[in-house]
């Protein structure tokens, strides 16, 4: 019975996480073509061995040489990292004090704090970054609300911009931050940084050396799941990016719905799946190296 | 509390709800302009409910969202008492891996490769895809809720059940099932909303005839800003908003949270 139990789900996973991804990455392969499917070759099932041989040697790494010479692809791959980087920094940036006022706050406020904090995760994704559209846009509100203070004189060009897509990604993914950073603030013994306090270090000092190592691990679980799919981004990008921001997520996406290259939206995805998967390698190793020093 | 902790929640949380509340007083606006305070009007809403794709797009969202989410439910659980209950099972870092990918993996990603495996088995593109897609987007976050729910239970209620003679199903169906109920209805509810939210997938797997609410809502928002999505948005906000303080009521009771 209990043997049995991971067999259904099990099943789900590998048909429809593990085998598309197998999928994709045999498309990055392959050549786009003007039939249905839109690309080729399409294995024979059939032809037996024989079949499986002329599929193989057709495919090639044609999709990938095109997004390593073409700018175009490089420009987007590096500006998604960088914006992605980036975003993350700001976010660690104003996360911690905002976590760190959270565990600090009174015990009984503390789940409704968390539950405040989730609420806006929760709702539409593409609601809250259209909200920003009328707030960054030359006549919108902020342009609006600074003129008015005086503080500048000509309507602010945001939108449609990086600085835009900047804002967008740190709106949208605050909470993925303060979360794990503030699961961690929470369970640390309020005396260590008491005792630090005791033995004379100041507020700034025991932040640096006592609470900020302790909350490391919330720290590095918070960056991941920003960063990483950031990286694939693509509501944030097209609704504020403008024609100029270029990320990955959305190049993929106008190869596969403008361009109908399948192949080659197959290979910017493989691409992603690459650059995301270096840091989730690093952040297990972290993991992996807490445990151990935790024994 | 100290006053630097006090800035940093108002502000914090300021950022957060700003843009939303933003967006719910300006469905409110009498002029077509959204950036210029027209008077108070509710004419957006008799707009929205005219809107007659719109109201299918939502009929759509809700199927999609209900299907998918009993489904994500039904295999998160399952996936989520392997992993608690069902030992060192051979693969079991691998199906770990496959139950969080698509927490992390970006959208996009999900979507296409999703989208290759019902071309490449002549599935046509539609409400089943659209299912199927959800679904597999929601059993990783179920699995995470539910499994949390599971290793904080106190197992010598099981244990005495067993003792007193019930077999493994009655014990499961007598004494698990209700203690883990609030989590799998929270459960429920996230699987839901995500689906009810999720435009990149549906984008990829969805087909004619299939077009859900965030995709409808998607086209006319690349058109600009509009007070009838204001309308739209601030309903969508309101009914989340719901069922999350329902899902976080469920939760946190009997201190399970």
């Amino acid at each position: 019975m209990k043997r049995l139990l991971p067999v259904l789900p099990a099943l789900w996973l590998a048909a429809f996480v593990l085998l598309p991804v197998i999928l994709t990455l045999k498309i990055s392969l392959s050549t786009p073509a003007t039939a249905q499917p839109p690309y080729l070759p399409v294995l024979d099932w059939s032809a037996g061995i024989e079949g499986w041989g002329s599929f193989l040697e057709a495919l090639d790494f044609t999709n990938f040489e095109t997004l390593a010479s073409d700018a175009l692809y490089r420009d987007a791959a590096l500006s998604s990292v960088t914006l992605a980087a980036i975003a993350t920094a700001i976010l660690a940036l104003i996360g911690t004090p905002i976590a760190l006022a959270m565990a600090r706050a009174p015990e009984r406020w503390q789940p409704r704090l968390v539950a405040l904090l989730i609420v806006p995760f929760w709702t539409s994704f593409l609601i809250r970054i259209y909200a920003w559209i009328a707030i960054l846009k030359p006549e919108g509100l902020l342009s609006a609300g600074l003129m008015k203070l005086g503080l500048i004189a000509r309507p602010l060009e945001i939108l449609n911009s990086q600085g835009a897509v900047l804002i967008g990604l740190t709106y949208a993914y605050l909470p993925f931050m303060v979360l794990p950073l503030y699961a961690v603030l929470t369970k640390l013994d309020p005396r260590l940084p008491e005792a630090a306090a005791d033995l004379g270090a100041g507020p700034t000092r025991v932040f640096w050396t006592v609470t900020l190592p302790l909350a490391r691990p919330g720290l590095t679980a918070g960056a991941l799941l920003c960063f990483v799919p950031m990286v694939g981004e693509f509501i944030i990008p097209d609704l504020l990016g403008g024609s100029d921001t270029l990320m990955l997520g959305r190049v993929l996406w106008s190869e596969f719905f403008s361009n109908r290259d399948w192949p080659l939206a197959s290979a910017v995805a493989i691409l992603v799946l690459v650059l995301v998967v270096g840091p989730l390698i690093l952040f297990r190793e972290d993991e992996a190296t807490e445990r151990e020093a935790g024994r | 509390m100290r006053a630097l902790d006090r800035i940093a929640l108002t502000c914090g949380l300021g950022f957060l709800y700003a843009p939303i509340l933003i967006l719910v007083i300006y469905s409110f606006n009498a002029s077509a302009l959204v950036t210029v305070w027209g008077g108070f009007s509710t004419r957006w809403y008799g707009v929205l409910v005219a809107d007659v794709p719109l109201r299918e797009a939502a009929g759509i969202s809700l199927v999609v969202a209900l299907a998918s989410a009993a489904l994500a439910t039904v295999f998160g659980t399952l996936a989520a008492l392997a992993l608690d209950r069902g030992g060192r099972f051979a693969g079991r870092r691998v199906f770990l891996g496959l139950i969080y990918a698509p927490l992390v993996m970006p959208e996009v990603i999900t979507g296409l490769s999703l989208l290759l495996l019902f071309v490449g088995f002549g599935l046509d593109r539609g409400l089943l895809t659209l299912v199927v897609a959800h679904a597999t987007l929601g059993l990783g976050f179920v699995a995470v809720i539910v499994g949390a729910r599971l290793r904080g239970l106190d197992r010598s209620l099981e244990e005495a059940a067993a003792d007193l003679g019930a077999a493994p199903a009655r014990v499961f169906a007598t004494v698990t099932l209700p203690l883990i109920a609030p989590s799998l209805a929270a459960a429920f509810l996230l699987a839901f909303t995500l689906s009810l939210d999720d435009l990149v997938i549906a984008s990829f797997v969805s087909g004619p005839g299939a077009t859900t609410l965030p995709m409808r809502l998607y086209s006319q928002v690349r058109l600009g800003v509009n007070p009838e999505i204001n309308a739209a948005s601030t309903l969508l906000v309101g009914t989340v908003t719901a069922i999350v303080l329902t899902a976080s009521w469920l939760t946190g009771r009997k201190g399970s949270a």
